[in-house]
């Protein structure tokens, strides 16, 4: 007896139970579609985070901060230097594993100021044009300001849409996108000139809702007094980052240093001392070496005080890739239970169908069917009962993505991919193979002589 | 050398602690060709012949010897074979699979015995022709009149050239007329060649056979014959036959 034979046999006798096999399949349906579109839910959350911690600067990126000095270094502390351009020339010429350096100096309590409007932005520093890439910043009106303006301390500066919403308007509300290129604003007192606007950075899942808003048309005005709704919603981590990085202002490195050098407490000339040095390494899968690296450079500068730490961005990566990793669990646990519970659907109508063909059983091994035969035919009928779920299940999954999408529009697009869809496919011809072995063991057992007396 | 034969074969089962001898040292020959006929009250154990004889159970003691092949120790694959290449079936309840067509019927031992589609069909078909039901192919069982149904189990009895054909009382769920044909058909198919035996518990259909063995509590009760089973030929008239009793050649 061939093995397409038995198939056919089996889809025939699917067949004849149209509805039976029906609701026998649902279970697994559910099973495979559930398992498929949590997948793809996670796949979404994790671009969503995935998009967040390239925003940061990617996994490549390493801080330098200064630190505490260490215990057993106390009685060096007058020796300490802190962090300070020294450190940038140094790594730029000696550590090859080292990409791109910029050095930042920060000031206290920035304000930035214009026609009665404040503003205090997030990040307010004097850099280097390498913040641009270091940062994954891009720039969507006027320049980055260039070595001649930071040769020349000029009073210029740097703004993240968010200062500009603060200080001219959010184009959400006037309805126009205002460019204050060539306007001067009041930064801690002084006057500088804006030469130059980042693109407004937002998630997939702001620019989601965005829309969602735009569609909905104007909010329904507020009544009673104006005010300012408090709490901030659903501030994820994610939209988090986006958030900070829009309230970003930018000056020469030296326009800090010779303006606000007091303010930033930077003030031993000649060696500016900065608040923090990030540099972006050659190589991810380096890290460790490129880390030794520029810590025997420090160790130089800082005549040995090791008065600095390493910040990477892998504990972030870590923390994505330890949510995703529950997210998966939690989800492909329940999606497989289910499954599993489809598969006992399986062997339920598979031991009734047995049960009731009991007589045709006999016959057949009357006629010569071999045990192995009968095994096989029980086993393929259960299989194909759950290889034409799994089928059916990965076209549901597309309907009830959509379902999710549209119960949930402001989230994470969901994202279904191939691998999901393969693994759930065999994980339920598995269930289907192994709701029918025990079936399929009894039906082989049977005794021809009082299967043939069965009534 | 016989076609089937039995020596002390015994088939014993036990119930608690009473031991019941369904068979009891039972030998009996059947040889290639003969039309015979196992008769005996329920309980005497002639179904338990047959489906020994039939390769559908093991004996309990006794050797079996079925066209040269030693059966009573064989496995239940081996069994599942020879049932398959050696013996026909032919069932009270006429056991045919009301889910497929009678062609399908027919064409199932062939599946098991792994012939090709085409060879399936042919010899099917003519199969079929040989009970005359070639008309009737495409119909399902429950379409079909009891006799016919009776005379499709037959034709996927005989489709695969089966050395023996067992029949299970196939008359016992046919009025007296169409059992009659039945029986003709059977008488027939003797003629031909077949070797076939009849289980009955009903003694004017075991006197169309040639040959009667009768059963009674396990053993062979009448055996008249010079060999081991009885055989009295001269006893043979085919009831209320339309004149075919001389046309019934001696098998020996």
């Amino acid at each position: 007896m061939n093995f397409s034979t038995t198939i056919l046999i089996g889809f025939k006798e699917i067949w004849a139970h149209k509805f039976r096999s029906l609701l026998t399949m649902l279970g697994i349906i559910l099973g495979v579609s559930s398992l498929v579109a949590m997948s793809a839910m996670v796949k979404g959350m994790e671009n969503g985070m995935k998009e967040a911690l390239i925003a940061i600067g990617g996994l490549e990126k390493i801080s330098v901060e200064p630190q505490a000095i260490p215990v057993y270094q106390k009685h060096l502390a007058d020796q300490a230097t802190g962090v300070t351009m020294n450190d940038v020339y140094a790594l730029q010429k000696s550590a090859p594993l080292v990409r791109l350096i910029q050095p930042t100096m920060g000031m206290r309590q920035p304000t930035i100021t214009r026609a009665g409007k404040s503003f205090n932005p997030w990040i307010c520093v004097g850099t280097w044009p390498s913040a641009l890439q270091m940062n994954e910043h891009v720039i969507r009106y006027g320049r980055m300001f260039n070595d001649i303006d930071d040769e020349q301390a000029r009073n210029v500066c740097v703004i993240g849409t968010a200062v500009r919403d603060a200080l001219f308007g959010d184009p959400e509300e006037t309805g126009r996108e205002i460019v204050p290129l060539g306007e001067h604003v009041n930064i801690n007192g002084r006057l500088f000139t804006i030469i130059g606007m980042f693109e407004h950075y937002e998630g997939e899942l702001e620019k989601k809702k965005r829309m969602l808003a735009r569609e909905a048309g104007p909010a329904p005005a507020a009544t009673g007094p104006t005010r300012r709704r408090g709490g901030g919603g659903n501030n994820r981590r994610g939209s988090f980052v986006f958030m900070l990085k829009n309230a970003t202002v930018y000056m020469p490195l030296n326009t800090m240093w010779v303006k606000f050098r007091a303010s930033a407490g930077t003030n031993n000339i000649p060696d500016p001392r900065l608040t923090l040095l990030n540099f972006k390494i050659a190589d991810v899968e380096k890290m460790d070496p490129a880390l030794q690296q520029a810590r025997n450079v420090l160790m130089q500068t800082h005549k040995g005080v090791e008065d600095f730490s390493f910040r990477t961005q892998e504990s972030w990566a870590e923390n994505i890739t330890t949510s995703i990793r529950n997210a998966r669990m939690s989800g492909g646990i329940i999606a497989a239970i289910s499954l599993i519970v489809g598969g006992i659907g399986i062997m339920n109508i598979m031991f009734a169908s047995i049960t009731e063909r009991i007589r045709e059983i006999g016959i057949r091994k009357a006629i010569g069917a071999t045990n192995i035969a009968v095994f096989v035919q029980i086993l393929v009928e259960s299989l194909v009962i759950a290889l034409l779920g799994g089928v059916a299940g990965l076209f549901t999954s597309f309907g009830l993505v959509r379902i999710l999408v549209a119960l949930s529009p402001g989230d994470n697009a969901p994202q279904i991919t191939a691998f999901s869809m393969l693994i759930a496919f065999v994980f339920s011809a598995g269930v289907g193979v192994l709701a029918g072995i025990l079936p399929a063991i009894k039906a082989a057992r049977l005794d021809p002589i009082s299967a043939l007396r069965y009534e | 050398m016989a076609l089937v034969e039995l020596r002390n074969v015994s088939k014993i089962y036990t119930v608690g602690d009473e031991e019941i001898r369904a068979l009891d040292d039972v030998s009996l020959d059947i040889g290639p060709g003969e039309f015979i006929s196992i008769i005996g009250p329920s309980g005497s154990g002639k179904s338990t012949l047959m489906h020994i004889l039939g390769c559908l159970d093991t004996p309990t003691k006794g050797t079996i010897c079925l066209d040269g092949t030693m059966i009573h120790n064989a496995t239940t694959r081996q069994l599942a074979a020879i049932r398959n290449q050696k013996i026909g079936f032919v069932f009270q309840f006429f056991n045919l699979l009301p889910k497929l067509s009678v062609l399908q019927n027919v064409e199932l031992p062939m599946v098991y015995a792994g012939a090709s589609a085409s060879e399936r069909r042919e010899r099917a078909m003519a199969a079929l022709k040989l009970v005359d039901l070639e008309n009737r192919s495409r119909h399902r069982p429950m379409q079909l009149s009891g006799g016919q149904q009776q005379r499709a189990a037959i034709a996927r009895a005989l489709v695969n050239n089966p050395r023996i054909v067992f029949a299970d009382e196939p008359t016992g769920n046919l009025d007296s007329h169409t059992g009659e044909a039945i029986l003709n058909l059977f008488h027939k198919l003797s003629t031909e060649g077949h070797t076939i035996a009849l289980v009955t518990h009903d003694p004017e259909i075991a006197a169309v056979t040639p040959r009667r063995i009768e059963i009674r509590d396990g053993k062979i009760a009448q055996n008249i014959d010079a060999r081991l089973a009885g055989l009295d030929r001269t006893a043979f008239t085919l009831p209320k036959a339309e004149g075919s009793a001389a046309a019934v050649p001696d098998p020996a």
